[in-house]
């Protein structure tokens, strides 16, 4: 059974000789506990597809199924569960006038789930923060902080799969490379599924095992993770990304 | 060792000083923010003191504020009355000290009202959109398109003269500009990461509208509201005046007005009194409003 599998799923804007299709029939499936990166230049339509798969897109043809369930099928209460994602702006994504106590307790206290204070301390030290931090405001912290706070709150309702938009693009490139080492840390001890939107290729490079590349909303070549090394992809909008990605790395 | 520094010294800083969002801390600093600035400074000073007028009125008026005294008619401005006597005798500042009680009602009453209705209709309007959106802001088009004194006129000759109904019929035409307000802001931050973060945890959307989207519509119409007193004070005092609002024995300053116009000739103290007070609260509530809008604009810290 496939953790993540989207098929066909294509978005149409406008309506008659104006209509415009920016997404075109994407499929690609993800297995349980793999790491599956989506890269592109901007516009691509890569965090696209991740708000289809979150739900936070409504006009979208085709489908998602996760865990072999159509989401649409899904009750809401059990997608959450399964499903969270992590957003690229840390300073954009945490509430500005609540306190960490209240961001984490929130899908705790919409799930009923028990022992809440335990699980929100367990989930501060589970991203490397003191428990203190819950009585701090997001303001309060620094956009590396921030994002792991994003990253608790996310996996407090422990899913089973991350949808992770380029969740360290906005940061420092000490601090990106920190939260990359939790975020694999996290995987292997919670065997997550993790959709991994960025258009850094290092980056994928160190997160993914299989990456697909995108290009006017559409995927052009889907390939493992050797593939960037080598350079070997089969399609010439790849390769051509690949080896601009490889230059620039030899040119810095 | 150095973490554990950092973390000793955590620890021993107290909860109240390491929050700066507690909900004391903030009005502490709101209130020295609005005291440096001498305008607002004036606001919040004179409405402390309608309000502590307002509390302890029976304690410093100087006389009984509806005591008929024939024999003492229209006595200008001395120091047995300060402000006079009207036609009747009464003690002009013992009525318009009594008159800050039936003024802080209303301004109470109608924002009691005029909050919660503009925020939840403004919240869910810019929150929900599509047809629900159209029909709201028609409906507060069609408030905002009249004046709100003469719909305040109309809805007093609708429900019946006295104080109640001028309170009310304030109160109905005083949310519109709230409700457009909280939906502009609504509009500028629905769709927010935050927003769609709580949305995937499961939250429905009234938990939405009531946790994440009124505290960031608060200041805004917090400020709004404060700017609209001196509005509610005006029309309350233009209902009294023209005999739809608070009725004759009431001390209230536009039916003070009312009744002294016909003795302003001669006897100028009768209008010029509640006149300079409802001068002087509703300036005062202007001022406080434009000082609150700096104080907490988040964009400003």
């Amino acid at each position: 059974m496939t953790a993540i599998e989207v098929n066909q799923v294509s978005i149409s804007l406008g309506h008659g000789p104006a209509k415009r299709r920016i997404l075109g029939d994407v499929c690609f499936s993800v297995a349980p506990g793999e790491s599956f990166g989506l890269v592109g230049e901007s516009g691509s339509g890569k965090s696209t597809i991740l708000r289809c798969i979150a739900r936070l897109l409504n006009s979208w043809e085709g489908d998602v199924k996760l865990e072999g369930t159509s989401v649409n099928d899904m009750p809401f209460a059990d997608y959450c569960r399964a499903v969270q994602m992590v957003f690229q702006d840390p300073y954009g994504s945490l509430h500005p006038r609540q306190s960490i106590r209240t961001a984490l307790q929130e899908p705790l206290r919409i799930h009923r789930m028990d022992r809440q204070v335990e699980r929100m301390e367990k989930a501060l030290i589970d991203v490397g923060l003191n428990p203190d931090f819950l009585s701090r405001y997001p303001h309060e912290l620094s956009g590396g902080q921030r994002q792991r706070v994003a990253i608790a709150r996310a996996l407090i309702l422990e899913p089973r799969i991350l949808l992770l938009d380029e969740p360290t693009s906005a940061l420092d490139v000490s601090v990106q490379a920190e939260v990359l080492n939790l975020l694999a840390d996290l995987r292997a001890k919670r065997n997550l599924t993790y959709l991994f939107v960025s258009h850094d290729l290092a980056v994928i490079d160190h997160m993914c095992e299989r990456l697909a590349v995108m290009q006017h909303g559409r995927i052009v070549e889907v390939m493992s993770r050797d593939v960037l090394a080598t350079g070997a992809a089969k399609d010439p909008y790849a390769r051509e990304l690949i080896q601009a990605s490889l230059e620039y790395d030899q040119a810095v | 060792m150095a973490t554990e520094t950092l973390n000793a010294q955590d620890h021993a800083m107290p909860t109240l000083l390491s929050n700066p969002n507690s909900v004391l801390r903030r009005l502490l600093a709101v209130i020295r923010e609005l005291l440096g600035n001498p305008s607002s400074g004036f606001g919040l000073i004179v409405i402390s003191i309608l309000l502590l007028t307002a509390l302890v009125a029976p304690l410093i008026a100087p006389y009984d504020p509806n005591v008929v005294n024939l024999g003492n008619v229209l006595q200008p401005p001395n120091a047995a009355h300060w402000f006079g006597t009207d036609e009747l005798g009464r003690d002009i500042m013992s009525r318009i000290i009594y008159g800050t009680r039936i003024s802080l009602t209303i301004i109470t009453i109608v924002s009691v009202i005029v909050g919660p209705v503009g925020l939840l209709v403004g919240t869910t309007a810019g929150y929900f959109g599509g047809w629900y959106d159209t029909v709201m802001m028609r409906i507060t088009d069609i408030f905002l398109s009249f004046p709100s004194l003469i719909l305040s006129l109309a809805f007093v000759a609708a429900l019946g003269a006295g104080l109640e109904n001028a309170i009310i019929a304030i109160g109905l035409t005083a949310w519109p500009p709230i409700a457009r307000l909280a939906r502009a802001e609504t509009l500028t931050f629905r769709n927010a990461d935050y927003i769609s973060a709580s949305r995937m945890q499961g939250a429905s959307s009234l938990r939405i509208i009531i946790k994440s989207i009124v505290p960031m519509c608060m200041p805004s119409v917090l400020v709004r509201i404060t700017l609209s007193m001196a509005t509610v004070i005006l029309t309350a005092a233009g209902l009294g005046f023209l005999g739809l609002g608070a009725q004759p024995p009431l001390p209230e300053w536009g039916a003070m007005i009312a009744t002294g116009r016909r003795y302003m000739l001669d006897n100028w103290w009768l209008v010029a009194f509640p006149g300079g007070a409802i001068l002087i609260v509703s300036l005062a509530f202007n001022l406080l409003g434009d000082g609150l809008r700096d104080a907490l604009d988040p964009k400003q810290h």
